[in-house]
């Protein structure tokens, strides 16, 4: 079909007006389609997605169905029996883990950056769209988790003769909502993780090191050393949901979610150095 | 049009590309000739981007492209190495690159049906074979319909259908007008596809010369193959200055420097035999290894 077209003299002469385009100017509302686009488009996404909310909610409700029924006492709140329930969130962070530093090396690694890039050559507008991309995919399907994981664990706990466990019982609404602030931003970690390493392997085994490794370790070391336990970025980001196997003393919840933001903060910004400044 | 000026590009202490210069011009296809390791891709890296020069300055259509407004209006690339996530189909590959220009699927669909993709648009590209993720990637170059088109090793891993593609594509590229700027290291489907040619060895620009000026460049280093009994005699007669005889066989001389016609004239002249009396035309391919060879002789002599 394309012959029919080219069978044109082969004497060309330059037509002085620029020939037609189709492509409009890039923006970041665009990017982040075109990135939509890509996570949308990788089984990964949904499988890694899929595992999360089986994980959040199911083991919760395997949780609330063991043991003893939960009752609320001055030492056991309601909000630390919600947390227990939430323990699934530990394996959602390994999935979402999986997402985000896959999201940005997984370029790297099967060479899609270099035509990434060359479409958007300022760069930067890639790493923001991947950010706003997982954000804005994460936050709302763990809130939903969350939230079913809540009302399953609190069925089952009454229906076993626990305690009723009541959303506006002092720290339950920021336990449930926290659990998904705190994977978003574990996303956005893990992201500029895979954004700064380049490497998948290398994303996951320091991601891996950062939130499943290094807490246990610590609690081997002397005391002195213990004392910066709070600040590691799962247990900052754990005193917000109320992370029951963090060690040690732990940072207000706020506070503790502060620092984990901050960890985010300065490693997106090393990520968008690198991205910047480096050949791709 | 692409501008390139005195540029470099040193990873560690190697220069991959040594203070190179010249112009792409609009409406014609440019060859971009050089053997594995001259700098060719690196070349087109530099001119999408994706690297920084150490030193120097490439524009693209008269602007630094990394500042461009609209991209994808300006500039298509198909680079060497595969730059397709195998995980997304080709449809999705080309949505993804898209939709960063407000490019829609009916285009995506035009330039699927266009690199006869239409079949495996929705197979996953990771299970595609070569020819097939070379289609998807100069797909990829042409969906923004850009003003200047760079394609590294386009043919390579095509059939011969594909490579046939490939060149009307470009030549109609070039009709409209675009900048088309191609690398290939076959000087034979250059010779038919390109008008111009920036040749390359080493990091460093050794020609910018059109295919005819080469082409003659190359036939001047022919010469005539003759086969007489009289190899001595014969070349006695035609010994004259610019002209050089060798004999490469029992009855078999080599003489470049004059024509089949005056050899046969001075031949009959003498008295002498000829048996057979063929002009050989160096190919654009001798003629490429020539002149890349002095490059690297060049090279080696300078660097002791």
């Amino acid at each position: 079909m394309s012959a029919a077209v080219v069978q044109a003299p082969t004497m060309a002469s330059a037509p002085s007006l620029a020939p037609a385009t189709v492509a409009g100017p890039v923006s970041q509302a665009r990017v982040v389609r075109a990135e939509w686009t890509k996570l949308r488009g990788l089984r990964s996404t949904w499988w890694c997605g899929l595992s999360a909310v089986v994980l959040i909610v199911g083991l919760g409700a395997a949780i609330a169905e063991g043991g003893a029924p939960y009752k609320v006492t001055a030492a056991n709140t309601a909000a630390m029996g919600i947390s227990d329930s939430l323990l699934g969130l530990l394996f959602a962070q390994l999935m979402l883990g999986v997402v985000g530093v896959l999201a940005f090396s997984g370029e790297y690694g099967t060479g899609m950056i270099r035509a990434t890039l060359a479409v958007v050559p300022s760069r930067l507008p890639v790493l923001w769209a991947k950010l706003i991309v997982l954000a804005c995919l994460v936050l709302p399907v763990t809130l939903l988790c969350a939230v079913a994981d809540f009302f399953t664990a609190a069925a089952l706990e009454s229906a076993r003769g626990g305690s009723v466990l009541l959303l506006t019982e002092p720290g339950v609404l920021r336990t449930v909502v926290g659990s998904s602030l705190y994977l978003t931003v574990v996303v956005i970690i893990a992201l500029a993780l895979g954004g700064l390493l380049r490497k998948t392997a290398a994303g996951l085994a320091v991601f891996t090191a950062v939130f499943f490794v290094v807490p246990i370790v610590v609690g081997a070391l002397p005391h002195s050393i213990q004392r910066f336990a709070a600040y590691l970025p799962s247990n900052a980001g754990g005193a917000l949901w109320g992370n029951p196997l963090s060690t040690g003393s732990l940072l207000s919840p706020w506070t503790g979610f502060a620092v984990l933001c901050g960890y985010a903060v300065v490693l997106t910004a090393a990520a968008a150095w690198r991205l910047r400044r480096h050949d791709a | 049009m692409i501008e390139i000026d005195g540029l470099t590009k040193r990873y560690g202490d190697k220069a991959a590309v040594d203070d190179l210069s010249f112009v792409v011009e609009p409406g014609v296809v440019t060859g971009f000739l050089g053997p594995n390791g001259a700098g060719k891709s690196t070349t087109m890296r530099l001119i999408a981007g994706l690297d920084r020069p150490t030193s120097g300055r490439v524009r693209v259509n008269g602007k630094f492209y990394p500042g461009a407004a609209a991209p994808m209006a300006e500039l298509g690339i198909l680079l060497d190495a595969r730059s397709v996530h195998p995980g997304l189909s080709a449809r999705n590959n080309l949505l993804a690159l898209a939709r960063t220009a407000g490019i829609g699927r009916r285009r995506v669909d035009e330039v699927i049906e266009l690199a006869g993709l239409a079949e495996v648009a929705g197979t996953r590209a990771g299970g595609f074979s070569l020819g097939m993720g070379q289609r998807l990637g100069v797909a990829a170059a042409l969906l923004g319909q850009p003003r200047t088109v760079v394609l590294d090793e386009p043919v390579n891993g095509l059939d011969p259908d594909g490579v046939r593609w490939i060149r009307l594509l470009l030549k109609s590229l070039a009709d409209e007008g675009r900048t088309v700027f191609v690398s290939s290291h076959l000087m034979s489907e250059m010779a038919q596809t390109a008008t111009r040619l920036v040749v390359l060895g080493r990091g460093k620009l050794i020609t910018e010369a059109s295919v005819e000026d080469f082409t003659n460049h190359a036939a001047a280093g022919g010469g005539v193959l003759v086969r007489t009994p009289e190899t001595v005699r014969l070349g006695q007669v035609l010994a004259a200055p610019g002209v050089t005889v060798v004999n490469d066989g029992t009855d078999v001389i080599r003489v470049s420097g004059t024509t089949a016609e005056q050899i046969g004239a001075a031949a009959w002249q003498a008295h002498l035999p000829v048996y057979e009396l063929t002009p050989t035309h160096a190919s654009l391919e001798e003629a490429f290894m020539q002149v890349t060879r002095d490059s690297i002789e060049y090279h080696a002599g300078a660097t002791r």
